[in-house]
């Protein structure tokens, strides 16, 4: 990580271990300051535990975090300039709106017409002007999650934490506030790090992106990096969809044993028999599937060598029926070489 | 053709059983007035019929030359009710049953905090069944054994001898109003057994209403700058309170309606309790008998008003 930007936090080596069960373990991550982080993972990857871990909740069995420079591993939650988005959103139930928002001014005894002037200037950003006087009860789940939002963001902390603020959402609304999110983070500057299991809201809202698997991470870069250059088989299949070939299928189709990965979007479904160029991968199926989803089909073939791959096409000319008629046709699937991602699998160096 | 049509969609044999469930399962008023039939034919007669009795019976008075009942409304046994030496039994029950709640809600609270938020799921039915096993055997019984640990040689005045405390325990033996000749004698003793028979009725919806608060709750607190006291009295006390308001509903009942206690231990200043019993029993003074049970009822919804006005219930 280049020393000129400002680092917002720092992981050095830290483990979290629940007795046997090494939640985190051993991870080394620098977030700059300002970033749009995303830490991505299954459930039980550590993601929430390295949160938990930057809020206070939790402890580092072993290892330091930096907050800005400054070791705050063993300090409480109250002494951390860091705010969190929780996931159920906590908002406290004998509170109203206005009184939540104020919660973390009030405790820092700043007066009474400040506190409400910042109020309404934040319930304003979160396009909740006027709600002050509500109960969380009265209130729908998208607009619970704005009053969390809200609540933590009124206190300017160098870092915000959101433990999946979006999942509890139904899609639509949790597409809009996936934009509103990052409009908000450039709006305010401040360094978010969201945790989420959804690959798709970590593509679209990250600046960069750690992947999580079994309580390390896997792979750290921007989105696209990550989507186009995926180091391991777990970060190839776990963002986006992939397909994984390797063994006795992968040395017939590229003439090598290594595993690759090519992404379904990138195989072309022609007629047997099509010609193919030198940089061009071939093979031969059979159309075993055919799953017309409107936006685009997904293929599921049978390949001659064994195995199976996953093609998508965009619905561009085709029509339900024209998809759905290749269904046990034999066809020809062709890619470009360079979309091949040849990983290494543990143990093994490409 | 026309049997398979006749079939389709429905299984075939129909048991009485299974069209008896599926009359009850298409009308689901007449399943509810079935399991709601008896209990609430038991609340409204039995239950609400006696209260009703019972205030009735209050407004009638007794006449003292024959010993009757007489069947008028007057507000006379009322007016009795208000002498000073009735009022004095009240204030007194009222006084203790005070005392008891507070003393309750103090001792539970931690214990409480304390089964709800640390103790491992395995300490956690060990203390449960700690703090219920008190209720498995005889009330009557334990009353008793009290009546043996704070009687003058009991075990309690020994053990306060041996540590050398003697004269503390004879300071507050000595007091006015609370002491008597020995704790068993005396309502300090009387507070004490209380304090002992109602515990549990305070710690478990204490310990309900907190298991109620979710840990996030607690973490966004002190997420947002507040240190463990602020949390606990912003956010895990008010949370709490409706427990502690049952609890106290618990406390402040049985104890101004116990008339055992006072009765097996404490001096022969009366409780509400013992007036009633005394009233409806030797005297034969039923008016006056159900005016003192009414003194509790009429307390207890002027506190459960004022702890609604406080807003006690906000969180439930």
């Amino acid at each position: 990580m280049s020393d000129h930007l400002q680092v917002a936090i720092r992981f050095e080596r830290v483990s979290r271990h629940f007795g046997e069960v090494k939640a985190v373990d051993d991870v080394s991550l620098d977030v700059l300051d300002g970033e749009f982080f995303t830490l991505l993972g299954p459930s039980g990857s550590g993601k929430t535990t390295c949160l938990r871990m930057i809020a206070g909740f939790e402890r580092p069995t072993a290892g330091r975090i930096l907050l800005h420079g400054v070791d705050v591993s063993h300090l409480p939650p109250y002494e951390r300039d860091v705010n969190t988005v929780f996931q159920d959103y906590a908002l406290f139930p004998h509170m109203t709106v206005g009184e939540n928002v104020a919660y973390g001014l009030m405790i820092r005894k700043t007066p009474k017409a400040e506190r409400e002037r910042r109020v309404g200037e934040i319930l304003d950003l979160v396009r909740l002007t006027g709600m002050e006087g509500r109960r969380p009860s009265q209130l729908s789940g998208g607009q619970r999650q704005r009053v969390a939002l809200a609540r933590a963001l009124i206190n300017h902390p160098r870092v915000l934490l959101l433990d999946e603020p979006l999942g509890a959402l139904d899609l639509k609304l949790r597409q809009q506030m996936q934009l509103e999110l990052k409009a908000i983070q450039q709006r305010v500057g401040i360094t978010f790090i969201y945790v989420t299991h959804d690959q798709e809201e970590a593509l679209t809202m990250s600046d960069r992106l750690a992947v999580f698997n079994h309580g390390k991470i896997e792979q750290v870069g921007s989105p696209a990096d990550v989507y186009e250059n995926p180091t391991s088989p777990f970060v190839a299949s776990f963002v986006g969809v992939t397909n994984l070939v390797s063994g006795e299928v992968a040395q017939a189709i590229t003439g090598s044993p290594l595993t690759f990965s090519v992404r379904p979007e990138k195989i072309r479904i022609v007629a047997p028999g099509t010609r193919f160029s030198q940089d061009e991968c071939a093979v031969d199926a059979c159309v075993r599937d055919v799953i017309y989803l409107g936006l685009y089909t997904r293929y599921v073939l049978s390949l001659d060598v064994g195995g199976e791959l996953i093609v998508v096409q965009q619905n561009l000319n085709t029509t339900r029926n024209e998809a759905l008629a290749v269904r046990n046709q034999p066809a020809r699937l062709i890619w470009s070489r360079s979309a091949n991602r040849y990983l290494s699998e543990p143990g093994e160096t490409v | 053709m026309t049997a398979i049509d006749a079939s389709a969609g429905v299984r075939r044999e129909r048991s009485f059983g299974s069209r008896l469930s599926t009359y009850i399962y298409l009308r689901p008023n007449l399943l509810l007035s079935i399991l709601l039939g008896p209990p609430l034919l038991w609340m409204v007669v039995v239950y609400l019929g006696s209260l009703i009795a019972l205030l009735v019976n209050s407004f009638y008075s007794l006449d003292d030359f024959t010993g009757l009942v007489v069947r008028q409304f007057t507000l006379k046994t009322y007016a009795q009710l208000l002498t000073p030496a009735n009022m004095d039994i009240v204030l007194r029950t009222v006084g203790m049953a005070i005392a008891v709640t507070l003393a309750a809600a103090l001792l539970a609270f931690p214990l409480a905090y304390f089964i709800a938020r640390h103790a491992s799921p395995r300490a956690k039915g060990w203390l449960y069944l700690a703090v219920l096993l008190p209720l498995w055997s005889s009330y009557l019984v334990r009353v008793y054994a009290w009546k043996l640990i704070l009687a003058k040689e009991g075990i309690l005045s020994w053990t306060i001898a041996q540590v050398g405390l003697s004269q503390t325990l004879q300071f507050l033996l000595n007091l006015p109003a609370i002491g008597g000749p020995s704790l068993s004698l005396s309502p300090i003793g009387i507070f004490i057994v209380f304090l002992y028979v109602w515990l549990p009725y305070m710690i478990l919806p204490i310990q309900a209403a907190l298991e109620r608060v979710p840990k996030s709750l607690i973490e966004a607190s002190g997420d947002l700058g507040a240190r463990p006291g602020q949390t606990f009295r912003r956010v895990t006390l008010p949370l709490a309170f409706p427990g502690v308001v049952a609890g106290s509903i618990f406390t402040f009942s049985l104890t101004m309606g116990d008339f055992i206690v006072p009765a097996s231990l404490g001096n022969s200043s009366f409780f509400i309790g013992q007036a009633v019993l005394s009233h409806q029993g030797t005297s034969g003074n039923l008016p006056l008998a159900a005016a003192f049970t009414m003194v509790p009822i009429v307390i207890m919804v002027v506190y459960l008003l004022i702890a609604r006005k406080l807003g006690a219930f906000d969180a439930l």
